[in-house]
């Protein structure tokens, strides 16, 4: 088996590159660079992730700018020819942006940022990014993010469920999918989607935050074993 | 050169927060006669076109590209002689 390598890309005003850095390439042990957003080049990375942060300040929307960076093109490319995208927090908010995933985050509903621990319930195992989980599994991982009101119409909506796609949900420690656990205002407590062919998937809530005791909680490790599970047994 | 006046607001029927909570603030100020506030943005644009229905057009594709996101916004397009 060829090594797998993992591209972090790096936009100006991302601020959690390193920490998806440290994640894959410390934690993980994974081959793992860096693409800054005027490189092209992306035929040497085997999986992609779009990390977290302000990119170009949030000015106009989130990630509205970013998505016309060099690479987002090639980026683009790369998620059509079915190969692995994964959008953290401000990534997810490019990924929309591209239109690589379907919907739009609105300001949270409580018009506050917040950073604090949340629990997410994984509600598919049918993705390379949660195959070694449960269904039905709770993970805490933190959260940081003023827009992350994760919105689409309901027609869209029932296509994301009809189609298995939301693979996250915002729920209590116990599982239940809660008002009170849904803090931004998410429809139907959506915390992360992926696409119709299941090689894109974006969250809001940042597992590359959640690798070691340490710092509260190792459950991010979880998404990132399914990754590499899913590559060694490609 | 025509001055394109763009406004993006957000659809209708999506909650605006920023509004709520400016809403809420005016009826402190007891301006209870505001029944509703919706906060959008206002975007200017000079153009270099060679008709008004040409400036229009740039500006409208400029909305559908970049300036507004159709999933949860409204836009629209004035168009002025400078």
């Amino acid at each position: 088996m060829s090594v797998k390598t993992f591209g972090v890309l790096v936009f100006p005003g991302s601020n959690c590159d390193h920490d998806a850095y440290h994640a894959m390439a410390h934690v993980m042990n994974a081959e793992t660079k860096f693409i800054w957003h005027k490189d092209t080049d992306l035929s040497d990375v085997d999986f992609l992730i779009v990390p977290g942060g302000f990119s170009y300040g949030d000015y106009l929307r989130s990630g509205a700018i970013a998505r016309f960076s060099p690479v987002m093109q090639e980026v683009t490319q790369f998620a059509m020819q079915g190969k692995p995208v994964l959008g953290i927090c401000n990534g997810f908010q490019i990924l929309l942006e591209a239109g690589l995933l379907p919907g739009a985050m609105l300001h949270n509903k409580q018009l506050r940022y917040v950073c604090k621990q949340v629990y997410l319930r994984c509600e598919t195992t049918n993705s390379l990014f949660t195959s070694n989980l449960s269904a039905g599994q709770v993970l805490q991982i933190p959260v940081a993010h003023g827009e992350g009101n994760y919105f689409t119409d309901p027609d869209r909506l029932k296509e994301l469920q009809d189609n298995d796609q939301i693979v996250f949900r915002y729920c209590n420690a116990a599982g239940e999918l809660t008002e009170e656990a849904n803090f931004n205002g998410s429809v139907d407590n959506i915390a992360g989607i992926c696409n119709k062919q299941r090689n894109v998937l974006g969250m809001m809530p940042h597992p590359e935050r959640a690798m070691e005791k340490a710092l509260g909680s190792d459950d991010g490790k979880l998404i990132f074993e399914s990754i590499l599970n899913q590559f060694a047994t490609a | 050169m025509y001055k394109a006046t763009v406004n993006v607001t957000l659809r209708k029927s999506i909650l605006d927060p920023k509004g709520k909570a400016a809403h809420h603030a005016l009826q402190n100020l007891g301006l209870n006669e505001i029944e509703n506030v919706r906060i959008g943005k206002l975007i200017k644009l000079d153009i270099d076109a060679e008709s008004p229905e040409r400036a229009k057009k740039i500006a409208e594709d400029a909305c559908n590209q970049l300036l507004a996101n159709e999933v949860m916004e409204d836009f629209t397009v004035t168009i002025d002689e400078q």
